[in-house]
């Protein structure tokens, strides 16, 4: 269960996350539909908006959608963060929310799901997206261990998680795409990554919020247990599409999952 | 998008009667009375909680007493915020990062007005039209009555499932009496209808009253007037807006979240004032006779830093006003030509019969919370608070539980029930350790931190009945 929300923020009020310049992609569609929100899509650790300007963002548009994307601090085109938090993440996240002109939904990838999680309990989003999401805990960290022992170890030393390609994607994409896609990731900050590991779990969503879990069974990241339980967590079950990597919007079958999260959120009016 | 006629959201077929008066039924929909802070963040609360919303406001924008353009709004030019951007902004909505520590009033009014729009709130709010009356009517609901205005046209009455009364309370001017006032020949004025430093411009000022507002126009008269004394009652804390390099509300904050307990943080700020501002009787003001953080807190950089330039003179109180000149408590005559009032406001819901509010001898309400009277479960008062912080955090958690208690009772009687019973018994509590003054104020003055505490406990009182049933 999520813990509940806290009232009492003295550590928000007393020592609040200080500014940085954050990078925001957007693709706003020809014709803005005023009924669909607007959408803000959260890349996971090492990822930066970039990968959500591939294929989601103008698919979304294209669908009436006003879609953007944020790096949070340390990731893609924002300011350098070494020492970032999962609050200044989570801060980052919130920050691009509340400056877009209406209500929107958080899209979280990975371990960009826990830092939505984290969001959702400090802004009242219409409605929340987990894909593949990486809530952490000693389980991931011993699956991230079998799967690419050489990758995750220096983690442990405050060294970056280095995903490999099989990893992150279906034999299904190219070699070559998967190759350059890898050499663009970046870091999250240590301090983060041991968060991943051993940070409170996140509070109640405030507004409570739909949330939807989006994932997929061959995922070489996010076992298929761990996507049931982040589901359970909100009440539901998880969205699978079968045959795809981790990287849900980079695989070669990435408009399946954006199509169903766009049809979740019209059917639901959300 | 405002509707355009009233028939497009009243349904004429459900009309009541009282006193002979039409009264259109608008059945599970609950009344705002102001689109202020506290009017925006009820209206978005309830909203979240699905509930139907009518806001009433008298004005023709959004933002109560930050928007300047409003007649009864007490902003001046140079209104800056006293509490720093984290204990100011809604806990859900925060202020753009890169806004400074202490924001002025017209990037507070943007905020809010950016708020209104984030969340959709504009189309529930039905501007230019004041509350007139509310009374209670049958099973708990209640007939509101309202008209345009601009005192023209018609009055309408429409039945509501419960109100939320956020008028504001910084808007009736507190004006003191003194003897030979009215042969003053000098111009005098409250702080209300204070605008500009220009109107201090070569004259001789003196300002009535020691709190935040009426030190912020010492100052402003220090630069701009030829003369300026400043007059307060008692000695207080002036804390400068930084210390130790942080916000001082933050460094506070701070010794809290180490749990220092209330001696030991009195004992350092008192220790950190007296190694960093000194000795105030040294600048000619009275030593204060109470601990810090016993009142609400003055915040204010600039003040000592006049008195120590000479350009502004402390005086003691008013004893009383002759033709051309101030009689002051220490016998001293002073000669100003103008007198600013900084004596505050006074809390006043003049739609609402005193006794709705368990009203006392002096007119202050009794309340759960400072939000719920005893006797009437469906009506509350929100942002009826004076803290020692910014407003919007307890004002957003305090509609939540406004909303979550209208949810509960509409939900599950017995737990509403039991839940009332302790409440009720708690009504007129106070939430902080200000010491009671023999004042028409210090009443609802609140610590932030005991009285969220409060709130969370009501809150999760609440919680679990509503928790993924509210969709």
């Amino acid at each position: 269960m999520t813990a509940p929300v806290r009232v009492v923020r003295l550590r928000d009020w007393a020592d609040p996350v200080p500014p940085a310049r954050r990078e925001v992609l957007t693709a706003t569609p020809e014709t803005p539909a005023p009924d669909k929100p607007p959408l803000l899509f959260v890349p996971g650790f090492g990822h930066g908006a970039w990968v959500f300007a591939e294929h989601w963002l103008e698919h979304a548009a294209e669908r009436g959608f006003a879609a953007h994307a944020v790096s949070p601090r340390g990731h893609g085109g924002s300011d350098p963060a070494p020492r970032a938090t999962l609050r200044a993440y989570a801060h980052d996240v919130v920050q691009a929310a509340a400056v877009l002109p209406r209500q929107a939904v958080l899209v979280g990838h990975g371990a960009g799901a826990l830092v939505v999680a984290h969001a959702l309990a400090r802004y009242p989003a219409r409605a929340g997206v987990l894909c593949a999401p990486v809530f952490g805990g000693w389980p991931t960290l011993g699956l991230a261990l079998r799967r690419n022992p050489f990758g995750t170890l220096p983690a442990a030393f405050g060294g970056a998680v280095r995903l490999h390609r099989r990893q992150l994607f279906s034999r299904e994409l190219p070699d070559e795409v998967a190759r350059a896609h890898t050499a663009r990731l970046g870091r999250a900050s240590a301090r983060a990554q041991w968060q991943l590991l051993r940070g409170r779990p996140p509070e109640h969503p405030v507004g409570d919020p739909p949330i939807l879990v989006v994932g997929s069974p061959d995922d070489r990241v996010v076992p298929r247990a761990a996507l049931d339980r982040v589901a359970r967590r909100y009440g539901g079950a998880p969205l699978l599409f079968p045959g795809m990597g981790h990287d849900l919007m980079l695989d070669a079958r990435w408009r399946e999952p954006v199509d169903a999260i766009l049809d979740w959120l019209e059917k639901g009016d959300h | 998008m405002s509707p355009s006629t009233d028939s497009d959201r009243f349904d004429p077929s459900t009309t009541l009667w009282r006193d002979g008066r039409p009264v259109y039924d608008r059945r599970d929909t609950v009344c705002v009375v102001g689109a202020g802070a506290s009017g925006l963040a009820a209206v978005k609360n309830l909203r979240e909680h699905g509930f139907g919303v009518d806001c009433y406001e008298r004005e023709t924008g959004v933002g109560g007493a930050w928007n300047w353009r409003h007649d009864r709004s007490p902003v001046y030019a140079g209104t800056h915020l006293i509490s720093s951007r984290p204990l100011t902004e809604f806990p859900d909505f925060p202020m753009p990062d890169d806004w400074p520590d202490y924001p002025h009033h017209s990037q507070l009014l943007s905020y809010l007005e950016r708020y209104a729009d984030h969340f959709d709130l504009r189309p529930h709010v039905w501007f230019g039209t004041e509350v007139v009356r509310v009374e209670p009517a049958d099973g708990a609901s209640w007939d509101v009555t309202t008209r345009s205005a601009g005192g023209g046209g018609s009055e309408r009455t429409h039945r509501y499932l419960a109100v939320v009364v956020a008028n504001g309370h910084n808007w009736a001017p507190k004006m003191p009496s003194y003897d030979g006032l009215d042969e003053f020949r000098g111009r005098t004025m409250h702080a209300s209808s204070y605008k500009d430093a220009k109107e201090l411009r070569g004259r001789k000022v003196l300002v009535v009253g020691g709190g935040n507002t009426g030190c912020d126009i010492a100052v402003e008269a220090a630069s701009a007037a030829a003369r300026c004394w400043h007059s307060t009652r008692r000695g207080y804390w002036y804390l400068p807006k930084y210390l130790l390099g942080r916000p001082t509300d933050q460094v506070n904050d701070r010794l809290l979240a180490a749990r220092l307990p209330l001696r030991a943080r009195q004992w350092l700020a008192a220790r950190t004032l007296r190694l960093t501002v000194g000795d105030q009787t040294r600048f000619g003001l009275p030593a204060p006779d109470h601990r810090v953080y016993e009142t609400h807190p003055l915040t204010n950089s600039q003040l000592i830093y006049h008195l120590g330039h000479g350009t502004i003179t402390p005086v003691p109180d008013v004893r009383r006003f002759h033709r051309t000149t101030v009689e002051l408590t220490d016998g001293r005559e002073i000669d100003p030509d103008l007198v600013v009032f900084a004596t505050g406001y006074l809390p006043r819901f003049e739609f609402l019969a005193p006794d709705l509010l368990d009203a006392d001898e002096h007119g202050r309400p009794t309340l759960y919370l400072h939000a719920f009277p005893r006797q009437h479960p469906t009506l509350a008062v929100a942002g009826l608070l004076q803290p020692d912080s910014g407003l919007f955090p307890l004002v957003h958690w305090q509609t939540v539980l406004i909303a979550r208690w209208l949810r509960l009772r509409d939900r599950d009687v017995t737990r509403a029930a039991a839940f009332w019973s302790r409440a009720s018994a708690e009504a007129g509590r106070r939430y902080g350790r200000a010491r009671v003054k023999d004042s028409t104020r210090h009443w609802f003055e609140v610590s932030h931190v005991d009285y969220l505490r409060a709130l969370q406990r009501a809150l999760d009182e609440l919680t679990p009945a509503t928790a993924g049933s509210a969709r």
